[in-house]
């Protein structure tokens, strides 16, 4: 919208008419595109994230040591101490491999959370929303009570109770973000609902499902994405938050969260190794929060 | 709609005790009892009653304080919290309440000055606050002042621990100034982002456009847009203060402040389920009580928004 009321500011009315063309021409994904082409900022940090990803997918090929090979002799060493780039923690063990290692579990906690509850949360909000009535109260109402909890309250809650643990912490993640995903969905959905070309679909005799699949599913799925992608960072700081009080993978599974954990003790002897892996989670999260801020512009949804 | 949300929040707390592995009674048996002792336990503490009847009877204990003993101290659950709560609250208030103060302050600056300087200083801050992980920066907040400079001590309550503790003892109250710091990163980053998009939002509406043009001052008109602004940022305040409350576990882990995150860790720790159970009840409890504080508030400050 802003960019169009610039364009009429500045150009004549030809260039206008030509440009309003050629964005009907793209489609909604070709202008989403067309923004984020220019904004080099979320470019840069989807670079960013992709770096992070990767790095994390070949951690068995970029990490110099065994993340797991202790060694008595070199604990708790400084940056730079012979090949230990970002040096030792409190076993011995290589950090900068402990890094890498950890990402795969950290990116798995802030990514496979929020895809899940994407779908459960997407699913719920689009039957609540279309069908209304007692349903939609019944969805909605539930996860209102879930509302009712500090979401890292709800999450220690579940996974206090569940006990530590990998697909624990998963599945904790998951409830935890469904309700939220699931009243944007709502909302967009029952917007939606009440547009005319909605009602004129159905007038002319098309099928609850194809209405669903054409019409309401196309047109939350923007709102709904961006949302999601804002919550992966929250989802990377909540898992690393339960994986420090110890309810996430188990020890010696690296994991940023755990790292931070145990070398916490280590505070008074290597300061700034014990730091590392918090910077870890504070780059990628900061990656991840300015790149769902630069898709909402792009994708011009209202926060 | 605060009575049906309280009661399916404690339909959560109870179910809580089923999400734990394992029978509930197991915890409390050494690991050869028979099946007999074990039935007749399960029977003395209610558990061969149908679900719903259980839950109704916990629910009765709970409305009346009776929040079950908490297995490690074998102490009932209730005072335990109330004693952490005391601890918790405090914090979590100053620390809601500085960060409004700031974030209110550079929002504004920030929204009357889009783009400029001032507006990307305090958008990075917010950035960097939603961003960072509280109990990290806690972390660090111990490296530089307590090992590095040795202003501030590392954790807990003082010397003389949570039973002495007082606000107007410098030597004692210079303990929870990193953990205030720790816990308003957060809410900072967060009320910031709110108060400049709400306010900026508000200046680009008509009504401005018309101050202006009846030759209202800058600042006048910025008031103007602040009051119009204020309920959203209030509603978010609200949010935030039950999240400071209820989400304190972290930096309270980190720091060995005495409140009821810590011992929600104590009770995970320990797998305490009535410790649990009954800490969760009640800061689930407060922050529902927060929400309809807030939307009272809300309607005091502004008229139009009318509450169901």
């Amino acid at each position: 919208m802003s960019g169009l009321s610039a364009i009429t500011d500045t150009a004549t009315a030809d260039t206008v008419v030509a440009a309003v063309a050629s964005a009907r021409l793209r489609g909604y994904w070709g202008n989403v595109w067309q923004r984020l082409r220019y904004d080099y900022v979320t470019l840069g940090f989807l670079a960013l994230i992709i770096l992070i990803v990767l790095s994390a997918v070949f951690a068995p090929l970029l990490a110099p040591f065994d993340p797991n090979r202790a060694s008595m002799a070199h604990r708790l060493k400084p940056l730079f101490f012979r090949t230990n780039y970002l040096g030792t923690d409190e076993q011995g063990r290589d950090m900068l491999s402990r890094l890498l290692y950890g990402g795969r579990t950290s990116l798995l906690m802030g990514i496979l959370p929020v895809f899940a509850a994407t779908i459960i949360g997407g699913l719920f909000g689009v039957v609540a929303g279309y069908a209304g009535g007692r349903l939609g109260m019944l969805i909605m109402r539930t996860m209102d009570v879930f509302f009712a909890f500090p979401s890292v309250l709800l999450a220690v809650a579940i996974s206090g109770s569940l006990g530590g643990g990998m697909v624990n912490q998963l599945v904790t993640l998951t409830v935890v973000l469904t309700p939220p995903l699931c009243r944007v969905a709502e909302t967009a959905t029952s917007q939606i609902r009440g547009m005319d070309f909605v009602d004129a679909a159905r007038a002319s005799g098309a099928s609850t499902m194809s209405i669903v699949f054409n019409h309401i599913l196309v047109n939350t799925v923007s709102p709904t994405l961006v949302y999601a992608s804002t919550l992966v960072s929250a989802s990377i700081l909540l898992a690393s938050g339960l994986s420090f009080l110890g309810l996430g993978v188990s020890p010696p599974t690296p994991d940023w969260g755990l790292m931070l954990s145990t070398l916490r003790q280590a505070i008074y002897v290597q300061p700034v190794v014990c730091a590392m892996p918090g910077v870890a989670i504070l780059v990628t999260s900061i990656a991840f929060n300015l790149f769902s801020d630069g898709l909402r512009q792009a994708m011009d949804v209202k926060a | 709609m605060t009575i049906p949300i309280s009661i399916g929040v404690t339909v959560i707390c109870f179910a809580l005790i089923y999400l734990a592995p394992g029978n509930p009674v197991q915890s409390l048996l050494p690991p050869d009892a028979t099946a007999k002792d074990i039935a007749e336990l399960q029977h003395a503490y209610g558990l061969d009653k149908p679900i719903p009847v259980q839950y109704l009877i916990w629910l009765g204990h709970a409305v009346t304080g009776n929040l079950g003993i908490s297995i490690q101290t074998n102490r009932p659950v209730l005072g335990e919290v109330t004693r952490a709560l005391a601890n918790t609250v405090p914090i979590a208030v100053i620390s809601a309440v500085l960060s409004f103060a700031i974030a209110l302050g550079l929002g504004i600056l920030a929204a009357t000055r889009i783009g400029g300087f001032l507006d990307r200083f305090s958008t990075g801050i917010a950035v960097l606050g939603i961003s960072v992980p509280s109990f990290w920066l806690g972390v660090i907040l111990v490296i530089i002042f307590a090992v590095e400079l040795g202003w501030l001590p590392a954790t807990g309550m003082g010397s003389k621990g949570s039973d002495t503790f007082t606000w107007f003892r410098w030597s004692e109250a210079k303990s929870a100034i990193m953990p205030i710091i720790a816990l308003a990163m957060t809410p900072l980053g967060i009320l910031m982002r709110t108060t400049r998009s709400s306010i900026a939002e508000v200046l680009g509406l008509d009504f401005i456009q018309t101050l202006r043009a009846n030759g209202l001052g800058r600042t006048a008109v910025v008031v103007h847009a602040i009051r119009n602004a204020l309920p959203q940022i209030l509603a978010m305040f609200g949010l935030q203060v039950g999240y400071l409350i209820g989400g304190s576990i972290l930096v309270e882990t980190v720091f060995t402040w005495p409140g009821t995150g810590f011992l929600l860790n104590k009770a995970i720790l320990s797998r305490d389920i009535p410790l649990l159970q009954g800490t969760i009840l009640v800061l689930a409890m407060a922050f529902v009580a927060i929400n309809l504080i807030v939307d009272l508030l809300q309607t005091a400050v502004d008229p139009r928004i009318k509450r169901g």
